[in-house]
């Protein structure tokens, strides 16, 4: 893995940039593993992992430390657990995907649920797990236009990643199925059913 | 026992100290964009620093008690009325049952904190009952005719009429910035922050301020390039491909595309939250 470019972001935060989702993942996985004091925020995104600390605190010496010294031969951190979705394959958009890609429905279906995917990163709503590990033929691009409501539990494909709204939401991925699995619920511990670092396997209902 | 609310004035929302951890789940940090006022208003009544208040943009807010408690209003200097005798904002004032309180409309600033003793007692959702107006998570503004429980006061009462000094902002908010992560995405980074005047505009809201002004121009390698998605953190100053910056406040996106220059250093977002659109905006850059 190659050594993280380090950037400033404010006094008492700093961004991790990588070479790729993978070693953001990575990255993530270990900071987490190190359970460092006042660490506040312990975000991955696509290409970056921000730090932010305690302000007044001296956390980030020790994240920058950690982030330089073990770039090369760190111990890889032991996967994360298994969420399994089912899911209707009966998305609005699953025709759109099988003539993009020139396949099947089915065939579809095949390389979406056959494929196992990790949690790279959250956001754009709270519980919105951006995951990677999406077959070539399912890359694809977003809608020409977003949707104004797209329902919640509808599981989607945009570019590298596939997704599931948490939520009824304005969205541009395409649509090729649903789940009736609540992905955010605040009242929960842990609240998203998806956290950054979790395996993710799709199964057909 | 609580409070019942009979006018909001513009926008009424319960702030406590936010909801900051749950950052990689895609939920923002949210609370209170003044902390300060709000901690002087807790201590006022002797509340407990992560007491939920009132945050009132604006006020013009209307409230009447169903039992006897202190309250205490900060912010900008504002009128507040009991029953519609004057009393003064910075102090700890008692209220009997049945008491109203008018909270007037600052003369400058833009937010006003109320703390009662015993703190606004919602449920807490992640840790805060804080009402996050980007993912809306926590309760909705709240709107005449809701009733808020409030809690046990635990703290002996502060001496009655204590008043506390408080400051006029200025017409000019000036704020320190550090330059990155993506500074490097601009012709002259420094200087397009530093250079020109900036105004804060009536678009500006929980989620950031939105400056007018020229946009910075990019660096000619970057184009109009995006970057990945990229976390987000509270002070982030956000420069849109043709518009000027927008800097983050509590209840930002987790994360986004567009390069963020600098970060606002956090002792100053409480005056940048306090600035009213049009007032002016300067930036010392370190």
């Amino acid at each position: 893995m190659s050594e993280p470019r380090l950037l400033p972001c404010g006094r008492w935060a700093l961004l991790a940039e990588l070479g790729s989702t993978a070693e953001v993942t990575a990255t993530a996985a270990r900071l987490r593993a190190a359970g460092l004091p006042d660490v506040v925020e312990l975000v991955p995104a696509a290409r970056t992992v921000l730090v932010a600390v305690r302000p007044g605190s001296t956390a980030l010496d020790a994240v920058r430390e950690l982030l330089t010294e073990t770039a090369d031969g760190a111990a890889t951190p032991s996967p994360g657990p298994l969420v399994t979705v089912p899911v209707h394959y009966d998305g609005d958009d699953l025709e759109l995907v099988a003539r993009t890609a020139g396949i099947g429905l089915d065939e579809v279906v095949a390389l979406h649920t056959g494929a196992e995917y990790i949690v790279a990163f959250c956001g754009f709503v709270p519980g919105f797990a951006y995951l990677t590990g999406l077959p070539d033929p399912l890359r694809q691009a977003r809608l020409d236009s977003s949707r104004p409501a797209v329902p919640a539990g509808s599981v989607g494909i945009a570019g590298e990643f596939s997704g599931i709204y948490p939520r009824r939401s304005p969205g541009g991925w395409r649509l090729v199925g649903r789940t009736e699995l609540t992905m955010f619920d605040p009242a929960v511990d842990p609240p998203a059913r998806l956290r950054p670092g979790d395996r993710v396997r799709f199964e057909r209902v | 026992m609580g409070l019942v609310v009979q006018r909001t004035g513009p926008l009424a929302v319960v702030e406590d100290r936010g909801r900051p951890g749950h950052a990689h789940l895609g939920v923002p940090p949210s609370g209170a964009l003044d902390g300060p006022a709000l901690a002087l208003a807790n201590r006022l009544v002797g509340n407990e620093p992560a007491a939920a208040g009132l945050e009132l943009l604006l006020g013009g807010t209307v409230l009447r008690t169903t039992a006897p408690c202190q309250v205490a209003v900060t912010g900008p200097p504002v009128e507040v009325r009991v029953d519609g005798r004057a009393t003064c904002s910075h102090r700890a004032c008692y209220l009997p049952a049945g008491a109203t309180l008018s909270i007037g409309t600052p003369a400058s600033g833009l937010r006003s904190y109320l703390a009662v003793s015993g703190g606004i007692d919602i449920e807490p959702v992640l840790g805060s009952r804080s009402t996050d107006l980007l993912s809306g998570l926590g309760p909705p503004e709240l709107t005449a005719g809701d009733e808020l429980p409030v809690g046990r006061p635990h703290g002996p009462a502060p001496p009655d009429g204590a008043v506390v000094p408080l400051s006029v902002l200025p017409d000019e908010v000036v704020v320190t910035m550090r330059l990155g992560p993506r500074d490097g995405w601009f012709a002259d980074p420094a200087a397009a922050l530093r250079d020109p005047v900036w105004t804060v505009s009536s678009t500006s809201n929980r989620i950031g301020v939105r400056l007018e002004g020229p946009a910075p121009a990019r660096h000619p390698a970057r184009g109009r390039g995006e970057l990945p998605s990229e976390p987000l953190i509270t002070g982030a100053v956000q420069v849109p491909p043709d518009g000027p910056p927008v800097i983050f406040l509590a209840d930002h996106p987790t994360t986004g595309g567009y390069p963020v220059l600098g970060v606002v250093d956090p002792a100053d977002l409480p005056r940048l939250a306090q600035a009213r659109p049009g007032s002016t905006v300067r930036f010392t850059v370190r």
